[in-house]
C-alpha cells in the first residue's frame, strides 16, 4: 500500500505537459532509432546522453526511458516487414512475423506484435511497483553459479527446437560461441583470436552480425526467389488494427507466460535478447501445433515480443536497485544517473522517491503513449511493402551498411556485414538455424565468464551447481528441458512400435 | 584572381612562425575517446568533463564521445595512435594508458601518445560484508592469513588495478586470497553485498549504493592521507572517518588510480597547452568540485612535468608487481 501511495506521487510528477511531451518525442526518436538497424537503444540513448546534463534528472530520465521504449518497438517493425531485426531482442519476431507479413499480413502481425509488447511491459512494471523491495533482495542471492544456470536453462530450452536437427542446432551455437570468445577474455586477461588485428580488439558484435545474417542474407534468397516481395496486394485499413486488438484476449496463455519469462529474464539478469528468445522457444514446445511455428504463427510474434518488453522494463529495477545494469541500454543509462548525481543502490528508493516513482509512473504513460503511437503507424509502415522491390531492395542494402557502419563507426564493420550475409545465404541453403547462434553470440561469453567464475569460486569442482537450493533448481530446470526433446522422441518412437505391433497382431 | 592572391597572403601569414599569435584552437569536431564502456568509471570521468566543457564553452566546436571499450580499453588506445599528429582525437584513461601493454600483447605503446594531464586519483578501500565479524583492516588480514586461499576477493577485470592492488597486499603481508574477476565493479559490489565473497577493493564510487544500505562497510583506504570529510553515509560514519591502511597497520603507503587525458603522438605542441588550458579550468569549476567530492575521489591537477614524473613512478611501482607475479608479456 505505501508503494500504491508512493506511485500516485509518482503520477503527480510524471503527468505534467512537459514529461508527457518529453515522453512523445522519446517515443518518436526511439522508433526511428528502432527502426534502423544498428544505431539501436544504446546508441541512440548515448547519443542523447549529452543533451540531458542541463535538465532536472526526473526529465532526463523520462527523455531516455521512452527513447528506449520506442526503439524496443520500432525493432520489431522491420522484424516483421523486412526480415532485419532493427534491434537484437526482435530476432525472434522474425521468425513468424515475417512469414505473416509474406502472407499479406503485415498489419495483423505488427498490431499483434505492438500490443502484446505493450502488455508485456506493462507486466514489468507492475511488478516493479508491487515487489521492488522483495525483487532486490532475491537478486542479492545470485552469483556466478546462479547466473551460469540461468544462461543453461536459456541454451538447453533451444536445442531441438527448430525443423532442423539438433546436431546443426548444437554446430550453429558453437560457431557463435566461437565468435562471442574473440577479444579480451575478461576472466585470464588475455586476449584470443584476434591474431594480432587490431580490428577484432573489441570483439565481433552480434549486431553486425544480424544485420548480414538476416538483412544482407534475406536480399540474396529473395533475389533468387525472383525479385519481389509478396504481399504486395496486402489492404491496409487502420480498422484491421483495431480487428485484431479484439483477438488479443484469445492468447492469454501465451501472454502470461511469456510475461513471467520476461521478468524473471530482466531481473536476473538474462537480458531482453535471451528472454525473447526463450520465450518462443517455450511457446513452440508447449503448442499443440508445434508445426505452425515458422510459417506465420501469431502466438510466435506474440510470445517473443512479450517477453521482450517485459525484459525490457523489469531490467530497470536491478539498474535502479543494485546498480547492476540488466541490459546493454540499462547500463548507458546508469552512466547517466551517475552524471546527474544519483547513486543507483538500495537505498535510492528512500534518498530519491521522487527520482524512482517520477520514473516507473512514466513507465507506465511512457508505454501507453509508445503503443497508440506506434499503433498510428501501422498502416503506414505495412504500406511499405507496395513499394516495388526494385527501389526497396537497393535501399535496404544501404540502410543494412550504414547500420552496420553505425554500431562502432568501424569500416572494417561493412565487410564483416557482408561476409555474415553470405554465412546467412549459406546455413539457409543448408537448412542450418541460425537463431542458435545470434543466441550464442549475445549471451555466450556471458555464460562462459560465469561458468569459470564459478570454477574459481570452487577451486574447479563442478559440485558448486548443486551447492544450493535456489542454483540446483535452477539446474535442474535445465537438465529437464534439455533431456525433454531426446525423451519426447524415445516416447514417440515406442508408441508408433506398440502400435505397429498391434496391427501385426 | 584577386581572390587567389588574398588568399596565399593569408596562407603566407599563416605560415609566419610568431605571427600566428593566436593560440591553437580546434577547427573542426573534437572526438574524445573512452577507453571503456559505457557507464564505467572512465566513461562519466570523460561526460562529466564533456558536460562542462560544453556548458561553460570551453571549446568552440562540438564534443562527440566515443565509446571504444573492448580489450579493456585497447581498442580506444588503438583508436587513439590511429590519430597521430591530430589533435583533435583527446584519449580518455587511467593508468591503464601505460600499464596495459605490460600485460597484454598490443598494437600499442605509451611512446605513441603525448601526455596532457591528470584530473583527479581514484581510491581503492578494502570492503567486506556489511555483517563480516571485522571491524579494522588487521583483524581482517590476520584472518586471512591464518587460512591461506579461504578468502574470496572479488575485482573488476583480470590484471587490471583490482587485482594489481591484491598482488600487492599478499606480497607485502603474506596474505591470499582467492581472486575472483567480475565484468566490472558494480558486480563486485553486489557480489559482496550478497555475501558471494569476502571482500573487494572498489574505488568509493563503486560501493557508496551499498554502503548507504549497510551491505557492506570499508575497513581502509590505500591514501596517504584520510580522505575529505563528507556528510555521514552510514552509522554516523563519513568518508573523512576510514582510516588509512598505512594507520591501519598494513605495510603499504597508498595506491590510487589517476583519471588521465592524452593526445595522440606528433601533435602541435600548442594543441597540448589548449587541452590543459582546458581541462585546467574544468577542474576549477564547481561542478567539478561537486563531481569528485560526491564520488570521494581525490581531486589533483596535474600536468607537464609533473605529471609525466607521477607516470613513471607509478609504472615503476606496478611492474615490480606484474613482474612477481609473471604477467609481464614479452
Amino acid at each position: 500500500m505505501d508503494n500504491f501511495a508512493s506511485l500516485m506521487h509518482g503520477f503527480s510528477v510524471a503527468l505534467t505537459f512537459h514529461h508527457v511531451a518529453l515522453m512523445m518525442g522519446g517515443v518518436l526518436l526511439g522508433i526511428l532509432v528502432g527502426v534502423l538497424p544498428g544505431l539501436g537503444a544504446p546508441n541512440g540513448v548515448s547519443l542523447l546522453l549529452p543533451l540531458t546534463f542541463s535538465m532536472d534528472p526526473v526529465s532526463a530520465i523520462i527523455l531516455l526511458t521512452s527513447l528506449y521504449w520506442g526503439a524496443l518497438f520500432g525493432g520489431s517493425t522491420t522484424s516483421i516487414i523486412f526480415n532485419i531485426p532493427g534491434e537484437p531482442s526482435s530476432v525472434a519476431t522474425t521468425f513468424d512475423g515475417h512469414p505473416m507479413a509474406k502472407q499479406g499480413r503485415a498489419t495483423e502481425a505488427l498490431s499483434l506484435a505492438f500490443l502484446s509488447a505493450g502488455f508485456g511491459a506493462l507486466a514489468g512494471v507492475l511488478l516493479i511497483t508491487a515487489l521492488s523491495g522483495w525483487v532486490a533482495k532475491f537478486a542479492l542471492r545470485f552469483s556466478s553459479p546462479e547466473f551460469f544456470a540461468v544462461y543453461f536453462i536459456t541454451f538447453a530450452s533451444f536445442i531441438g527446437l527448430g525443423g532442423s536437427s539438433a546436431f546443426k542446432s548444437i554446430v550453429a551455437m558453437g560457431v557463435g560461441f566461437t565468435l562471442a570468445s574473440i577479444g579480451m577474455d575478461s576472466v585470464s586477461g588475455n586476449i584470443r583470436l584476434t591474431y594480432e588485428f587490431d580490428v577484432l580488439l573489441g570483439g565481433v558484435s552480434f549486431l553486425i552480425a544480424v544485420i548480414g545474417l538476416f538483412g544482407i542474407g534475406e536480399l540474396l534468397l529473395t533475389m533468387e526467389d525472383g525479385l519481389r516481395f509478396d504481399g504486395v496486394a496486402a489492404k491496409v485499413r487502420l480498422g484491421d488494427v483495431l480487428r485484431t486488438a479484439a483477438t488479443l484476449p484469445r492468447y492469454w496463455v501465451a501472454l502470461l507466460r511469456s510475461s513471467a519469462i520476461g521478468i524473471w529474464m530482466g531481473i536476473t539478469p538474462g537480458g531482453p535478447t535471451a528472454a525473447s528468445f526463450m520465450s518462443y522457444a517455450m511457446a513452440k514446445r508447449s503448442s499443440r501445433n508445434p508445426e505452425k511455428f515458422g510459417k506465420g504463427e501469431p502466438e510466435g510474434v506474440i510470445s517473443p515480443e512479450t517477453a521482450d518488453h517485459a525484459a525490457g522494463s523489469a531490467a530497470m529495477l536491478p539498474m535502479l536497485a543494485l546498480g547492476i545494469p540488466g541490459s546493454a541500454t540499462a547500463a548507458v543509462m546508469m552512466g547517466g544517473l551517475m552524471i546527474w548525481g544519483l547513486n543507483p543502490g538500495p537505498m535510492l528508493f528512500t534518498e530519491r522517491p521522487d527520482f524512482v516513482w517520477g520514473l516507473i509512473a512514466s513507465m507506465y504513460l511512457g508505454n501507453v503513449v509508445a503503443v497508440v503511437v506506434v499503433l498510428a503507424t501501422v498502416p503506414l509502415f505495412a504500406s511499405i511493402l507496395r513499394i516495388p522491390f526494385s527501389i526497396i531492395g537497393p535501399l535496404i542494402v544501404v540502410i543494412c551498411f550504414i547500420g552496420a557502419y553505425t554500431v562502432a563507426g568501424k569500416p572494417f564493420d561493412i565487410w564483416l556485414a557482408l561476409a555474415f550475409g553470405v554465412v546467412g545465404y549459406a546455413f539457409k541453403k543448408l537448412d542450418y538455424p541460425i537463431a542458435p547462434m545470434i543466441l550464442a553470440m549475445v549471451i555466450g561469453d556471458k555464460a562462459e565468464d560465469a561458468f569459470r567464475q564459478s570454477m574459481i569460486f570452487s577451486q574447479g569442482s563442478l559440485s558448486i551447481f548443486w551447492s544450493n537450493s535456489l542454483v540446483t533448481s535452477l539446474m535442474a530446470l535445465g537438465l529437464l528441458l534439455l533431456l525433454l526433446h531426446p525423451l519426447q522422441l524415445a516416447w514417440r518412437g515406442a508408441r508408433r512400435l506398440t502400435a505397429a505391433h498391434a496391427t501385426r497382431g | 584572381m584577386a581572390m587567389f592572391r588574398t588568399a596565399a597572403l593569408a596562407a603566407a601569414i599563416a605560415l609566419v612562425p610568431g605571427a600566428a599569435a593566436l593560440a591553437w584552437e580546434p577547427t573542426k569536431p573534437v572526438e574524445f575517446v573512452v577507453t571503456s564502456g559505457p557507464g564505467g568509471g572512465t566513461d562519466t570521468f570523460a561526460r562529466v568533463v564533456q558536460s562542462i566543457a560544453t556548458k561553460n564553452k570551453l571549446i568552440n566546436q562540438p564534443i562527440i564521445v566515443v565509446n571504444k571499450g573492448g580489450g579493456s580499453g585497447a581498442e580506444g588506445f588503438v583508436h587513439g595512435k590511429a590519430g597521430k599528429g591530430d589533435p583533435h582525437r583527446v584519449v580518455f584513461g587511467t593508468n591503464n594508458a601505460y600499464l596495459l601493454p605490460y600485460v597484454a600483447k598490443l598494437a600499442f605503446k605509451p611512446a605513441d601518445f603525448t601526455p596532457v594531464a591528470s584530473l583527479a586519483l581514484d581510491e581503492f578501500l578494502i570492503w567486506v560484508n556489511g555483517s563480516a565479524p571485522f571491524d579494522d583492516a588487521k583483524a581482517y588480514l590476520d584472518a586471512v592469513k591464518a587460512k591461506p586461499s579461504g578468502f574470496k576477493m572479488a575485482g573488476s577485470q583480470s590484471k587490471d588495478t583490482d587485482q594489481t592492488l591484491t598482488a600487492m597486499i599478499e606480497q607485502a603481508t603474506g596474505a591470499k586470497w582467492i581472486y575472483v574477476p567480475f565484468q566490472g565493479g558494480g558486480v563486485a559490489a553486489t557480489q559482496l553485498a550478497g555475501g558471494h565473497v569476502d571482500s573487494n577493493t572498489n574505488n568509493p564510487n563503486e560501493n557508496i549504493g551499498q554502503w548507504k544500505a549497510g551491505q557492506v562497510k570499508p575497513l581502509c583506504v590505500f591514501s596517504p592521507v584520510r580522505l575529505a570529510k563528507s556528510e555521514a553515509i552510514f552509522n554516523g560514519k563519513g568518508w573523512g572517518d576510514i582510516p588509512t591502511c598505512k594507520e591501519a597497520g598494513l605495510p603499504l603507503e597508498a595506491f590510487q588510480m589517476p583519471r588521465t587525458v592524452w593526445l595522440p603522438a606528433e601533435v602541435p605542441a600548442d594543441s597540448v597547452k589548449f587541452y590543459e588550458d582546458v581541462l585546467e579550468k574544468v577542474s576549477q569549476t564547481d561542478e567539478w568540485k561537486e563531481f569528485i567530492a560526491r564520488t570521494a575521489q581525490t581531486p589533483r591537477f596535474m600536468k607537464g612535468k609533473e605529471f609525466t614524473d607521477f607516470v613513471a613512478r607509478d609504472e615503476a611501482a606496478n611492474r615490480k608487481v606484474f613482474e612477481t607475479e609473471g604477467w609481464v608479456v614479452k
